[in-house]
């Protein structure tokens, strides 16, 4: 009886803390895989680190070399230039297409699905077409000039000053139909009675648009704009397809400088050093914007 | 069936006190109700009998014995959930007998034991249906088959007619009642409605910020509250609460029920009074004045009776000893 | 998607209605093709021969449709040295993201519920850690998993892969099951504590079986991410192990030889294949998982 009791308690016991054994390891992986990581990626981005890890700490060599380094200049305007045009168009096609998806089509559900699919290849995939159809010598420039236009020059891919605007082409084209899918959620949720109410009090399609429905998305646009920017900053494989970074190294981001540093040129400690650059701008994004999701999720 | 006690329970929640407190004792088949406003921790008190909160401090016993540290399928109890909270994916007949598979009981017994629920809840032409085809009543109906197929000691009810509307809920607050009568299964009630409370309880239980203010049979407790809580809760509409400096008198407070109230020509009056507004219900007239002291009264009459102009001047009055007095710290004198 | 709140404001009648709508149809057609074209491209090239594919122009319509160069991506394109086609890195890709789905999936719907139905202290600072980890740029783990790998014995491997997946897809799935089981009301976890279910009782026979929708929009967006995951394959496999992703962009970019256009098309429709399955047959789902992580990114 004894026994059996104590048994009971025991398993009891058990049965008790099983969320906690259930969650540990999980959040012990976690903390070890993102953590633990982050912290070894931050100390040796304060090393000497070259083809081989080295532990002893040496200040700041490596960011100075970093910020002394045109590459990394290059990758840093590439990214401002290519995630404002892309945050921007991407926005204003999605809200433009949100709206006339939003008249009470039959087809919506068609065309919803054809403005989004690209989200869901990958873009090596897709960009094997962007390449083709960008190629001076078999795209769009070969087209016109068989049309009868000789002089008709669109060489962007291959030229040093343009091939970045090339990468913001391809990047909206694969991220807009997400934007006007986020959008027309944000406008599917706004309530019917508040229009109504503009209804009756006689304002139109053109106002109630401007004057209700936008102001009300306020959150929808913010969300947009911080999921946009985190899907720039992480860009990787769109560069990687369309141009490899080149001509040269003039559409380098970030994400393919840390890459090439680390895998290609073995010097770790820049590598390191740029990534730790890379998590500081998303989280100066994403951790205010997660801290008042969170929040607001509670209250 | 079982007798349930519970001494000097007390629950935090962290830091924050919430329960501060309770005594209650109920006997073997006694029909307890906890009423109270929202917040009041009524419903924390039942889910700690349950065994779904920790208890902090203090004891809970079940037929003498201390279920503290008891799961809740250990404690020999059952309960019905505010929102049914039916399994969906489940039917009905599968809802019922979830409980009884996973104590591993016989299935020539869970059959037996299910159809006879069914058929005293009028459930037996629903038993393959999921709950979302189910009407509220059906609902409620499967939630309280749940509760009876385990046979419990203790029934545990959690506010489980605050979704039906006003006319099913009259008809389930009867069935309730009955049901407890017929199985003599001890039964631990939550509500925030007074009127259930009055009518289904043996004993009630009135809940103030964690607090049992008072413990008494319904009549007694409306008759005799012991604290300026009890008297503003009991009773429809509330008690009238005076200053009685306007009128003479010791304490901090005066109350009188409206129904305790007349009219009366102003030679006669105790206190004059101003009508504001009357509202005639028909069975009772409920007319709303204000002292000139500024105080708020409402005055309970016959729906027959004459019913006074707006802005007329009348005169209260009310036998000597209907008045109730407390202190300032609400307490009954 | 939800209801219709807003739809139809801009929708009178009349001949200047009539006009508006067709307005309305021409863009949202004009759009249509923008986003299929590439598709077409693709289509189109991978089933025409080289000396189409020169003389012509890359919009026109194929003259004769041959599948030779689907054959040849499949089985005999070079990648790299090896000339095999795609067929074994697609398998690599199989090999990798079904278990990597099934594990993060599991995993993520446990912790999900642990974390919302059985409440202990610390479990919504456990979370707020874990989700972050669903956006920190994988540059920034790239370097220690690399090493951590070799430890293991597992660099350069399918299983190497799995692990990486399953680890950092787990913040993505824990987010996923959170918020559906938040939906879940806690009186019927109660109900089944009350009726004597257990942990694992309550998880396998209530709330997973309520909990259909979530598991498919999960595992549908799991497997998109991790087939379509580019950046892990390319930078912890080598060779004989790399996923599909990293083989196709290996044989677009191999430039000895001709370049064989229509192979390159047809070896991407293949790697693309199974996502764009996923999507036309169940797009609903997919679209779900977008907005309802939208938290996410």
């Amino acid at each position: 009886m004894a026994g059996t009791g104590f048994l009971t308690t025991l398993s009891r016991g058990f049965e008790r803390r099983l969320p906690l054994i259930v969650v540990s390891p999980l959040f012990a992986l976690s903390l070890f895989f993102v953590y633990g990581f982050i912290a070894w990626t931050v100390w040796i981005s304060f090393t000497k680190s070259g083809v081989m890890p080295v532990y002893d700490l040496s200040g700041l060599a490596q960011y100075e070399r970093l910020w002394t380094t045109p590459r990394w200049y290059v990758a840093l305007k590439n990214l401002f230039i290519f995630s404002s045009l892309f945050i921007g168009i991407s926005m204003a096609l999605g809200i433009v297409l949100a709206i006339l998806l939003d008249q009470r089509i039959r087809v919506e559900g068609v065309i919803r699905t054809i403005y989004l699919y690209p989200m869901a290849l990958s873009f090596i995939v897709t960009g094997t077409a962007w390449k083709w159809i960008l190629n001076p010598g078999l795209g769009i420039e070969k087209l016109v000039r068989d049309w009868g236009f000789p002089d008709f020059t669109f060489d962007w891919l291959v030229n040093p000053d343009y091939a970045i605007y090339t990468i913001v082409i391809a990047g909206v084209w694969q991220s807009s139909g997400y934007a006007m899918a986020l959008f027309l959620a944000g406008l599917r949720s706004v309530d019917d009675e508040v229009l109504k109410a503009a209804a009756i009090d006689g304002a139109g399609a053109w106002r109630t648009y401007t004057r209700i429905v936008l102001p009300s998305m306020r959150p929808v646009f913010l969300s947009v704009v911080i999921i946009l920017a985190h899907l720039a900053i992480k860009s990787f494989d769109l560069v990687v397809a369309l141009t490899g970074g080149g001509p040269g190294y003039a559409t380098d981001m970030p994400a393919t400088f840390m890459y090439a540093f680390a895998f290609q040129r073995s010097e770790l400690g820049m590598a390191a050093a740029s990534a730790v650059m890379m998590l500081a701008t998303i989280c100066a994004i994403i951790v205010p914007y997660l801290y008042s999701e969170l929040r607001g999720a509670r209250r | 069936m079982a007798t349930v006690s519970l001494d000097g329970v007390r629950k935090s929640f962290g830091k924050t006190p919430v329960i501060h407190g309770v005594d209650i004792d109920i006997a073997d088949g006694e029909f307890i109700v906890i009423v109270g406003p929202s917040g009041c921790g009524k419903s924390t008190l039942l889910r700690m009998v349950a065994g779904l909160e920790t208890v902090t401090d203090g004891e809970v016993r079940i037929d003498g014995e201390r279920v503290n540290d008891k799961e809740p399928m250990d404690r020999d109890i059952a309960m019905v959930f505010q929102n049914y909270a039916l399994y969906p994916h489940m039917s009905v007949f599968d809802n019922m007998a979830y409980g009884l598979k996973i104590a591993k009981t016989p299935k020539p017994e869970i059959e037996e034991r299910v159809r006879t629920a069914a058929t005293m809840l009028q459930l037996d032409p629903y038993l393959a249906r999921k709950p979302r085809e189910l009407s509220g009543g059906q609902r409620q109906r499967v939630a309280m088959g749940r509760a009876i197929v385990r046979k419990p000691a203790v029934f545990l009810f959690d506010e489980p007619l605050s979704n039906l509307d006003a006319k099913l809920r009259v008809q389930m607050r009867l069935e309730i009642k009955q049901l407890q009568r017929q199985l003599g299964i001890t039964a631990l009630y939550v509500t925030h409605d007074q009127v259930e409370a009055m009518t289904l309880a043996d004993r009630m239980v009135v809940m103030n910020a964690g607090r049992a203010d008072q413990i008494g049979a319904p009549l007694q407790v409306y008759a005799d509250p012991r604290t300026e809580f009890v008297a503003g809760f009991i009773g429809s509409p509330p008690t009238n609460f005076i200053d009685p400096a306007a009128l003479g008198g010791q304490g901090a407070r005066m109350g009188i029920r409206p129904e305790h109230l007349a009219l009366c020509p102003l030679p006669e009056a105790r206190v004059a009074a101003r009508v504001l507004d009357a509202e005639p219900l028909g069975a009772e007239t409920l007319i709303h004045t204000r002292l000139p002291s500024g105080c708020l009264v409402t005055v309970r009459q016959d729906g027959a009776a004459p019913i006074p102009d707006a802005g007329a001047e009348v005169g209260l009055s009310w036998r000597a000893g209907d008045e109730m007095r407390f202190d300032a710290g609400g307490r009954r004198l | 998607m939800r209801a219709r709140r807003t739809s139809g404001i801009v929708h009178r009648s009349g001949p200047g209605a009539w006009l508006l709508r067709g307005l309305l149809f021409t863009i949202l057609g004009l759009f249509c093709l923008y986003y299929l074209f590439p598709l077409f491209v693709m289509l189109a090239t991978s089933v025409k021969s080289l000396a189409e594919i020169r003389e012509g122009s890359f919009l026109a319509f194929p003259r004769d449709i041959s599948f030779e160069a689907w054959a040849k991506a499949w089985g005999a394109a070079c990648v790299g040295v090896r000339c095999d086609g795609l067929q074994p890195y697609f398998m690599n890709s199989v090999m990798m993201a079904v278990p990597a789905v099934l594990l993060s999936t599991t995993l993520g719907a446990l912790n999900g519920y642990a974390l919302t139905k059985w409440r202990f202290p610390g479990a919504d600072i456990i979370f707020a850690l874990m989700l972050f980890g669903a956006f920190i740029p994988f540059q920034v783990v790239l370097l220690p998993m690399a090493r951590t790998l070799g430890e293991l014995g597992l660099a350069g491997t399918v299983p190497g892969l799995i692990l990486v997946h399953t680890v950092y897809g787990l913040a993505f799935t824990t987010l996923f099951f959170r918020n559906f089981f938040i939906g879940v009301p806690d009186g019927i976890v109660q109900a089944a504590k009350v009726d004597g279910a257990g942990f694992f009782g309550i998880f396998f026979r209530i709330v997973l079986p309520m909990s259909l929708p979530a598991i498919v929009v999960t595992v549908i967006w799991q497997f998109t991410q991790i087939w379509n995951d580019f950046l892990f394959g390319v930078a912890f496999t080598v060779g004989d192990s790399n996923p599909v992703t990293v083989a196709l962009n290996n044989v677009v970019n191999t430039s000895t030889g001709v370049k064989e256009y229509n192979v390159d098309m047809a070896a991407a429709i293949i790697a693309g294949l199974p996502t764009l399955l996923v999507y036309v047959v169940a797009g609903a789902y997919f679209v779900r998982g977008l907005s309802a992580g939208a938290v996410k990114g």
